[in-house]
């Protein structure tokens, strides 16, 4: 393909700081949304229907062929989701967002918009239990492979890239280990061989990284967890940073080659920067249709509105915590990136200056019982399989979330048997250190009896 | 589609299809920094009612070999070669912001082959502030920045894209940062420099129809009204709401008003 010398002399603008025209706190109540125009309602209605009548044939037909933007049928768009679409992509910086069921509807989209079988991926090995389960069991039986490396080890990562990599895949920080992602040395790997980047950057929210400006091509979440906030509904979102260049990188025809499924239209000549969205939306959600419900993005986009002040409240409340953690003598260790001790500690502070997560992990004296003893005295922190709610959460990895996982691929994630997970809410911290307190003094009788 | 006007390899987005000269044609010509995906919607729409389409990418720009031309007079006498390239006799030209004045030269000079002409948010003379000039020159990211910001109206800044799910905040940088940093400022120089437009509007007797925002920062529409008066057959609609990057804006409103004016 002809390469223009306007198209070679494209601006990798790496690290550059985004032109926004708000501050976040400000994107998060107002970026999409509008007064209804048909009613004058203020908050963003929940537009609950399936299809869209068309004015006249001719407006039908420009609706399908892409001549118009507009709703035809809500597993491709809707009116409440297009305001949670575009919200998260101005919180984010992103060109575009498509909403999905759920964050594995995230990752699954964005796999499947970019490979083929035969495709590669390499994958950080400090991945969410789920999302390891789709790349190292499932998608293995649609012929797309990945090699789990250390994304600490810059050596590993090029060494695992392969003629057929399509993409590299980390967590901002690591579930559960806390495992910081050095976004510009990987999305420079990245780079170098031609394949994009994408990040799920579920604990840190537009609030502590927007990985677009520290290099990252693709962004998705779960927004179950801290960016709806209250634990109460499932959804994903996949944005899209509009900077990878798919022509150049020449490995993905999906992009940059005519769509037999489309009339032979070639996303990058049609879309300009939004290539990967737009097929994103044209094919994996008109195919696989694992679209979100409106009902789920109104309540998203209530959480979202006060993302700011929540994240805020999560991080100083889990800096008391980890404190008081850290300084307890039936605590073994603590792993969060902002005690000096850890191993990113320095990272951390240089790429998430405002935080890293609410969520942590520590390692309690006496193992399995103590921890089975500490999980079972607490009064505030609800036992249960979720992270970024704003109650305070924990749950043991090893028999949960991560139990496929055997020994090695546990220790390879930073889990031991003893391993206990935090999700620090926003209740006051005081009650939840107490809470806290109750639960290691029936683990210290656990671990004295046993000594 | 791929050619050769003017010694250069040249593109030219035509929906797939191959120029036919015995159908109506279409040319669409973008503005400053920009290239033919801005015109998709609308190409894509005239391609299926049976029109020739052709959205050029002017010289350096997208997928056009460079360099890039430096005034809208030179553009004129490039868009003229790649029309005749084309086999084209009577065409209808379509243009936004600087591609507006290339619209307006270019129609001056081939008179009635000229069926309709389109002006989105045009203003003539179009001078660019030194701000601008200066960081276009100087500064690219601040000038990208300026650009965008400038380019929408206030409100549509926080968004309410009727693209469903799209962001036209950073859409609108990514378009900046693909172009090379020198293409954009010759492109705002020759804005400022282009001092014919009224002139050439003058001798434009196809009729024309002038597209504008009621809340345009980068060309007011306060300002349209001397090339307005200079136009002989013109109309002018005014689309609620919307800034100076009508095509994202307010895509819907613009190709209504495509259909009535050339349908």
């Amino acid at each position: 393909m002809m390469r223009s010398t306007a198209a070679m002399a494209r601006q990798r603008a790496k690290g550059m700081t985004d032109y926004s025209p708000a501050e976040l706190d400000t994107l998060a109540l107002h970026a999409g949304g509008k007064p209804d125009p048909a009613t004058g309602a203020r908050a963003t209605p929940i537009y609950q229907t399936a299809s869209y009548c068309f004015p006249d044939s001719d407006y039908a037909a420009a609706l399908f062929n892409m001549e118009r933007p507009g709703h035809v049928y809500s597993r491709l768009s809707n009116p409440t989701t297009a305001v949670l679409e575009e919200r998260i992509s101005a919180l984010e910086g992103g060109v575009g967002a498509i909403a999905t069921a759920s964050g594995q509807a995230a990752l699954q989209l964005a796999i499947m918009t970019i490979m083929d079988a035969g495709s590669h991926v390499v994958a950080s090995s400090a991945l969410y239990g789920g999302s390891h389960n789709l790349l190292a069991y499932t998608l293995p039986r649609f012929g797309i492979t990945t090699t789990f490396v250390d994304a600490r080890d810059e050596d590993a990562m090029r060494a695992a890239i392969r003629p057929e990599t399509r993409l590299i895949f980390g967590e901002t920080v690591g579930n559960p280990g806390l495992d910081v992602l050095n976004i510009p040395a990987v999305s420079k790997i990245a780079h170098d061989n031609g394949i994009p980047l994408l990040v799920d950057s579920t604990f840190t929210t537009p609030y502590l990284v927007r990985p677009f400006e520290l290099g990252a091509d693709l962004v998705m979440h779960s927004a179950t967890k801290f960016l709806s906030g209250h634990g109460i509904v499932i959804g994903g979102l996949l944005v899209d940073g509009g900077r990878f260049d798919w022509d150049a990188s020449g490995k993905f025809p999906q992009l940059s080659e005519p769509y037999e499924g489309f009339h032979n239209l070639v996303f990058t000549e049609e879309f300009g920067p939004a290539a990967f969205i737009s097929r994103a939306r044209k094919e994996g959600l008109r195919d696989f249709g694992a679209c979100q419900s409106p009902t789920s993005a109104f309540y998203i986009l209530q959480g979202m509105e006060t993302l700011g002040v929540r994240m805020e409240k999560h991080v100083s409340n889990t800096r008391a915590v980890v404190e008081f953690l850290d300084s307890h003598d039936a605590v073994a260790e603590v792993a969060h990136p902002d005690l000096p001790g850890h191993t990113d500690h320095a990272l951390a502070s240089d790429l998430y200056p405002k935080g890293t997560s609410a969520v942590f992990t520590f390692e309690i004296k006496g193992g399995r019982d103590a921890g089975i003893a500490f999980v079972n005295d607490l009064n505030l922190f609800s036992h249960l399989a979720n992270v970024g709610d704003a109650k305070s959460l924990v749950i043991h990895p090893a028999s949960t979330t991560h139990f496929r996982m055997d020994e090695a691929a546990l220790a390879a994630a930073g889990i031991g048997e003893g391993t206990i997970r935090l999700s620090i809410g926003l209740e006051d911290p005081k009650d939840l250190i107490a809470d806290l307190k109750a639960g290691l003094r029936a683990a210290e009788k656990v671990a004295g009896g046993r000594g | 589609m791929e050619l050769v006007s003017s010694g250069k390899d040249t593109y030219v987005y035509t929906n797939n299809k191959t120029v036919n000269p015995a159908k109506p044609s279409l040319v669409f010509i973008h503005g400053a920094g920009f290239d033919h995906s801005v015109w998709t919607l609308f190409a894509r729409h005239f391609s299926r009612h049976d029109w020739n389409v052709i959205a050029l990418d002017l010289p350096g720009h997208g997928r056009s070999d460079g360099p890039v031309l430096e005034s809208i007079e030179v553009m004129a006498s490039w868009t003229m070669e790649l029309i005749d390239t084309l086999g084209l006799n009577s065409i209808a030209l379509v243009g936004h912001s600087m591609g507006s004045l290339i619209t307006l030269e270019t129609a001056s000079r081939l008179r009635d082959r000229v069926t309709h002409a389109v002006l989105i948010g045009s203003i003539s003379p179009m001078p660019v502030s030194e701000p601008i000039l200066d960081a276009t020159a100087n500064k690219p990211g601040a000038a990208h920045s300026m650009l965008t910001s400038f380019g929408f109206s206030k409100q549509n800044l926080m968004g309410g894209n009727p693209n469903p799910g799209m962001w036209m905040v950073s859409d609108s940088m990514r378009r900046y940062e693909d172009e090379a940093q020198s293409a954009l400022d010759s492109d705002m120089r020759a804005c400022n420099a282009y001092q014919r437009g009224l002139e050439a509007a003058s001798e434009i007797a196809a009729p024309t129809l002038m597209l504008h925002g009621d809340a345009d920062r980068l060309t007011p529409l306060r300002a349209t009204k001397p090339l307005l008066d200079a136009l002989s057959n013109a109309r002018m609609d005014i689309i609620p709401g919307s800034g100076h990057s009508l095509m994202v804006e307010d895509p819907n409103h613009v190709l209504d008003q495509l259909k009535i004016h050339l349908l």
